[in-house]
């Protein structure tokens, strides 16, 4: 028997996650509640966390209303240009208008965001990026959160793997469960709202690396999908889950390309060096023009300008050069910006090109697309089908069910389908393009949110129940179970591996397995992310193989390897969203992120539409269907 | 491995366990030269070099991951908070050394003010749509302009096909 020590811990908010989401989420609610028990549980340490822990060279979402630079309006038109047409402009519009706010504290807080001495303002990377000098962007945030709940307040090391339930009220969210990895204590956290920031999806799908360099993905290994497991096991609603993204990026390394692109505005080429964008251009207009005119925006979408280039490809005229021959100067500050790029977030692109001799101020260098990812804050929106804010969401859609399921608006901003379940950053979906101080500014929209609802929810006890925590917990545990009771019984493999045993079946094995299962089937790299109908339905039957595996045979030989586990158990329950939804979808929307070869063009007649859909945890069945996009802003 | 640990210079204080993100570095089990820190999930491993920056004995260091990195060149790294400066030196495998600093914070570090020492908000400013500090009432106007808004309809019709 595994020895377990279990803990109540009792909090008015519950944030899981301290990332950019999850630090905005803590500084809001202390502001508005400053005699509310706030706890931040985090499965790393919140100084160096989720998707911002190397640190970041740009900020993403900028508007620079102080300086009439952008309007809201220009905003959500791009943004909602650059999804092909489907987004919740409420949901944009709104964290838009607050974003500036966000990045006003970040300067007063003491990251150093480039000045632009002419004008007060900032420096420009591109029409809606600023520059900054970000190693140590997310300690900064972090201390904000540190100072606003107080360090005794902030959980470090536990990851939380389960949502617990009202006993009374299967809508209700009342907690959570999860464990320290380090000493193994089980947390039982009992909440009046639970605002989950826990991140984006990584290693879904099989990374390009390999071997001992397999966690060198784009989105980093320990972005677990935990935000999108998580809620799908509980029945939130969910949204857009197949819009699942790719981006390219400087080979192996995986360097950003916004610095070079934008502000050295250097030039992508094909290997003979010419354009990749003009010899399809008729084609993709064809295909993927639709009402929205996407073809011919001023700022192309990045999923046409992606497809594109592999287009050029599969030509035979790939890879991507990024010309840095033309733009870097050995030695001058062009130089010190193109190195600083990596150097703030991507450190092993420097890695490589020291070990391969790599000039770039005399060479091109090769850019390719990543495998794909699951994440909402990004040039993509997958995650959790929220309300939006009482003064920009329709308040009642007619013509539709007056069902959260289909409806913009009931009652609390960001909140889930689920009451008291809150969702911010890549956890929210339909509302991409927050990237790092629009995921923070979402956190504090929902923390305000939260604190709304528990005043107008005073009254309300939360309740959790022993039997639903106990089984919950045996649960948990039974990977380790099965790992004591079952030691010793086969001795097989390198002491370097799992052992080959076949009633067991570890983490890495369960994950190769799914990865697998993607890329093959689900549009990954090796397919040249096409897929189709019954390529889909295959992931589907392999999937649910995958999925009795693991609930029979898991096992963990430690805490450690607990984590692991149930890392991989979200992340399987998200690759099943995605397949599910992208086999709903009957269109090519975005064909850079994958190609429905059975339908490959974009259909406006019949799928200008979000697809949601909901999980039931009891029957493993899901449902699937359409809600219209309703334009705000002017549409195309 | 993408970082590994030098044993004459580890003192086992635990800094690289403590800020790993990745839960990989930890303490070695027992051993003769007492505990060491050990990478020990090297495809886990980002290489996002909080170990390196976070050691203060320099006996983090990373060298490329093999399956796609030439050896013989490095990225090293000193972050100082004195300073609140980051130094990188890049060494190349044929010689070549580049050296780049840059600012990490422009305010001394424990510095930011929490929320809560400006004054309690007014509850009725909960149903409004601003958040901290972009109205007056709320400590000052960060946004740098009034909040924008648009009109939305109350009631939106729509159909759904398919
Ligand atoms: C290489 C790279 C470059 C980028 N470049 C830029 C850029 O230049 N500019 C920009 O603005 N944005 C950039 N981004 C995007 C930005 O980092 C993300 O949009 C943002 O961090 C998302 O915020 P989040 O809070 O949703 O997720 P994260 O910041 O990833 O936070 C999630 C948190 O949840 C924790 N967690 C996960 N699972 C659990 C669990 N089960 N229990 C408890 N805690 C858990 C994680 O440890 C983490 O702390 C980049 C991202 C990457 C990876
Ligand atoms: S480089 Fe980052 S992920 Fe790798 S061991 Fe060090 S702290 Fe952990
Ligand atoms: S921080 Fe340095 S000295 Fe301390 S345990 Fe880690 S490697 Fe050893």
């Amino acid at each position: 028997m595994v020895k377990t020590r279990v803990r109540y811990v009792d909090s008015d908010i519950l944030i899981i996650g301290g990332g950019m989401a999850g630090t905005g989420a803590a500084w809001e609610a202390r502001y508005w509640c400053r005699n509310c028990r706030i706890i931040l549980a985090e499965k790393a340490n919140i100084n160096r966390s989720g998707a911002v822990a190397m640190g970041l060279s740009a900020i993403n979402t900028y508007l620079g209303l102080r300086c009439k630079e952008n309007t809201v309006e220009d905003y959500v038109k791009y943004v909602r240009g650059d999804l092909m047409g489907v987004v919740r402009e409420d949901l944009v519009y709104d964290y838009a208008r607050h974003v500036d706010s966000t990045v006003h504290l970040f300067d007063e807080w003491g990251l150093p965001i480039w000045p632009e001495p002419k004008t007060g303002c900032y420096v420009r990377e591109g029409k809606w990026q600023i520059m900054i000098h970000g190693e140590s962007y997310k300690a900064i945030v972090a201390e904000a959160a540190r100072k606003a709940i107080g360090d005794e307040n902030i959980l470090n090391r536990v990851m939380v793997t389960h949502l617990l339930k009202s006993p009374t009220n299967p809508n209700r969210v009342v907690g959570a469960l999860g464990f320290n990895a380090n000493d193994g204590a089980i947390y039982v956290f009992r909440a009046k709202a639970v605002i989950m920031a826990a991140g984006g999806g990584s290693q879904i799908y099989r990374p390009r690396s390999q071997g001992e360099g397999l966690g060198r993905s784009w989105y980093p290994p320990w972005s677990s999908a935990s935000s999108y497991g998580m809620m799908i096991e509980a029945g939130a609603v969910m949204t857009m889950m197949e819009a699942r993204f790719v981006v390219p990026r400087f080979k192996d390394g995986y360097g950003p390309v916004g610095a070079y692109q934008l502000l050295l505005k250097t030039r992508i080429s094909n290997v003979n060096g010419q354009d990749f964008w003009k010899p399809h251009l008729d084609e993709i207009r064809k295909l993927y023009s639709g009402k929205g005119k996407y073809v011919d925006l001023p700022i192309t979408p990045t999923t046409l300008r992606v497809y594109a280039q592999r287009l050029e490809w599969m030509a035979g005229r790939g890879p991507s050069l990024m010309r840095t021959d033309e733009t870097v100067k050995k030695g001058t500050e062009s130089e010190a910006v193109a190195f600083e790029d990596f150097l703030d977030m991507t450190i092993s692109q420097v890695g490589i090109w020291a070990g391969q001799n790599h000039e770039p101020s005399e060479r091109p260098y090769e850019v390719i697309t990543t495998e794909p990812y699951v994440m909402g804050s990004h040039a993509t929106e997958c995650g959790a089908w929220a309300s939006g804010p009482e003064d920009l969401s329709p308040r009642v859609i007619d013509g539709l069910p007056n069902d959260r399921r289909y409806q913009y608006y009931w009652g609390y901003n960001r909140m889930t389908t689920l009451d008291g379940l809150f969702c911010a950053g890549d956890a929210c979906g339909a509302n991409p393009h927050k990237f790092s101080s629009g995921s923070f500014t979402e956190g504090r929209l929902a923390a305000k949110a939260a604190v709304l609802y528990l005043m107008d929810h005073s009254d309300e006890r939360v309740e959790v129940d022993r039997q639903q925590v106990d089984s919950l917990t045996a649960k948990l545990i039974e990977p380790l179970e099965r790992w004591e009771k079952g030691k010793n019984t086969v001795v097989t493999g390198p002491g370097y591996m799992h052992p080959i045993d076949p009633g067991k079946m570890y983490w890495k094995q369960g994950l190769f397995r799914l990865q697998k299962i993607m890329d093959e089937y689900a549009g990954g790299w090796s397919t040249m992310y096409i897929t189709n109908e019954w390529m889909l339905n295959r992931a589907l039957e392999l999937i649910q193989f995958l999925k009795e595996d693991f609930i029979k045979y898991a096992v963990a030989q430690d805490w450690h390897e607990l984590m692991r586990t149930w890392e991989l158990w979200h992340r399987i329950l998200t690759a099943e969203a995605v397949v599910r939804h992208m086999q709903f979808r009957k269109e090519t929307r975005w064909p850079g992120y994958y190609v429905r070869a059975d339908y490959p063009a974009l259909d406006d007649d019949n799928w200008h539409v979000f697809v949601n859909s909901k999980y039931d945890a009891e029957t493993g069945r899901w449902e699937l269907w359409k809600v219209p996009v309703v334009h705000i802003i002017e549409f195309p | 491995m993408p970082s590994y640990v030098i044993p004459a210079r580890c003192t086992g204080c635990g800094d690289c366990v403590n800020i790993c993100p990745s839960h990989i570095m930890q303490f070695t089990k027992t051993g003769v030269f007492g505990r060491k820190a050990v990478n020990i999930e090297p495809e886990s491993c980002w290489e996002c070099y909080n170990c390196v920056k976070h050691c203060p004995q320099g006996a983090v260091q990373i060298r490329g991951y093999a399956d796609f990195t030439p050896l013989g060149g490095a990225v090293e790294v000193y972050r100082d908070e004195e300073t609140n400066r980051v130094y990188w030196t890049i060494r190349y495998r044929n010689g070549t050394v580049k050296h780049f600093v840059f600012p990490i914070r422009t305010t001394p570090w424990g510095s930011i003010k929490p929320p809560h020492e400006t004054p309690e908000p007014p509850k009725d400013m909960l149903r409004t749509p601003y958040l901290s500090f972009e109205h007056e009432k709320l400590g000052g106007n960060k946004l740098g302009v009034e909040l924008p808004r648009i009109k939305v309809p109350e009631m939106v019709k729509v159909e759904v096909r398919g």
